[in-house]
């Protein structure tokens, strides 16, 4: 259970309405630890001032989760969580462990420029 | 209107405290955060030693402490990076992402630390790719794989052993001929038959494709360095204070530690520091937030102090 203020996945079902409703999406899929809880916290912050960006959250250990473990972008990937930014349904980032704020907005910025 | 009372830098247990404090006074108080709020003490995922609380995860801690704060009037705001701070003026200026600009009558300095970095070649490539600084969120990636793990204090140590529930094998790599650990954390790791020990080494490089692949370890005392392949490396090598855009501004110790008296000031009027950023030996959430509280009365005296003599 993620005890976070995002909206959660908790399917893979949910997951494909997600990125296919919005154009622009982010997900999370973590744990509540140390290298997880600083970058739901940024997504939370940034929801309000990235109101063209649908933040959402992921347990990383539910079977479900196989939508973002499988993907071939995260198969290098070490260390949660596991941040994919889609548009359009498309994967066009992700990025493993935790990252800061700066590196979130610049992410966000370039790919979901408005 | 950007002006304020009292700004506090960080929001951590220390910040939040002050902020509480002050808010509840009906001075108008702004929280400056970078990050998660709650600090580190967000990344305990049990605290079971704060004085009237049985149990609660830091994440839980933070939040109360948060809405606590807001209750009595704080206003939060999170920021990528201080881009320009005036704390010798009399009016406290404090600008953030070279686009919004604050100012106050006093400051609060509560920037809280973080996990140290070896800083070399290819650590920002493979983080999340064979380099983590989290045993229990990475461990399971690591699971019948070699392992490095760097440092040797209480968290390396007892980290490593952990560690030994997934890896077939641990190399504990530390700078130093001693650890600077407990006695029983020291016991377990050297009598673990899966643990083996670098002395007087640091790794000094990371190379790999898409994952990590080997490392650089270099010998302190002959300076020869061997190339050792790994699958994992896990850094615990202690934490470093917030501090660094205080270069030139205040003083600071030789770990980039604040100064200040047993009042938590600063050497600079209406400037005070709390938590973790300061100079102290024990770093807890409950010291925490007991510095938060001196530094927010203390500040709370001088604005007195300052409307008495307007």
């Amino acid at each position: 259970m993620l005890y976070t203020d995002l909206n959660h996945i908790e399917t893979a079902a949910e997951h494909q309405k997600v990125i296919s409703q919005n154009e622009n999406v982010m997900v999370i899929c973590g744990r509540m630890g140390p290298m997880c809880i600083p970058v739901y916290g940024i997504a939370e912050e940034l929801s309000e001032e990235y109101k063209h960006v649908a933040f959402y959250d992921m347990e990383f250990d539910i079977p479900d989760a196989y939508v973002i473990r499988n993907i071939p972008e995260v198969q290098g990937f070490m260390g949660i969580p596991f941040t994919i930014y889609y548009k359009n349904g498309k994967v066009v980032k992700a990025t493993s462990s935790i990252q800061n704020r700066q590196q979130v907005t610049a992410i966000l910025d370039e790919h979901f420029a408005q | 209107m950007n002006h304020y009372d009292t700004i506090i830098i960080g929001g951590g247990p220390a910040g939040l405290t002050a902020a509480i404090y002050l808010s509840r006074a009906k001075l108008k108080t702004l929280v400056l955060n970078q990050g998660a709020i709650g600090g580190q003490m967000v990344l305990t995922h049990e605290i079971a030693n704060y004085p009237g609380v049985a149990s609660i995860s830091g994440y839980q801690l933070a939040n109360i402490m948060k809405n606590q704060a807001k209750s009595f009037g704080t206003k939060i705001k999170s920021l990528g990076e201080i881009t320009e701070l005036d704390l010798q003026s009399t009016i406290k200026k404090v600008t953030i992402d070279h686009a919004e600009t604050f100012t106050a009558d006093s400051i609060i300095l509560a920037t809280g630390g973080r996990s140290r970095t070896l800083g070399v070649v290819g650590e920002d490539t493979f983080k999340g790719r064979g380099i983590s600084y989290c045993a229990t969120c990475d461990g399971d990636f690591f699971t019948d794989k070699e392992i490095i793990v760097v440092g040797g204090g209480n968290s390396a140590l007892e980290e490593a052993v952990s560690l030994t529930k997934y890896a077939s094998k641990v190399t504990i790599v530390h700078q130093f001929d001693h650890f600077q650990a407990f006695e029983h954390a020291i016991q377990e790791a050297t009598e673990h038959p899966k643990i083996d020990f670098v002395m007087e080494a640091t790794i000094s490089g990371f190379y790999g494709d898409e994952k990590l692949g080997s490392v650089d370890i270099l010998n302190l005392k002959t300076q020869q360095t061997e190339r050792k392949n790994i699958d994992g490396v896990f850094i615990f090598i202690g934490y470093v204070p917030n501090t660094e855009f205080l270069e030139g501004k205040l003083q600071r110790n030789a770990w980039g530690e604040i100064e200040v008296n047993p009042q938590m000031q600063t050497e600079l009027p209406g400037v005070y520091a709390a938590g973790d950023c300061i100079v102290k030996r024990y770093r807890q959430v409950s010291t925490a937030v007991g510095d938060g509280t001196l530094a927010a009365l203390s500040a709370s005296a001088y604005l007195n102090d300052l409307k008495s003599k307007k």
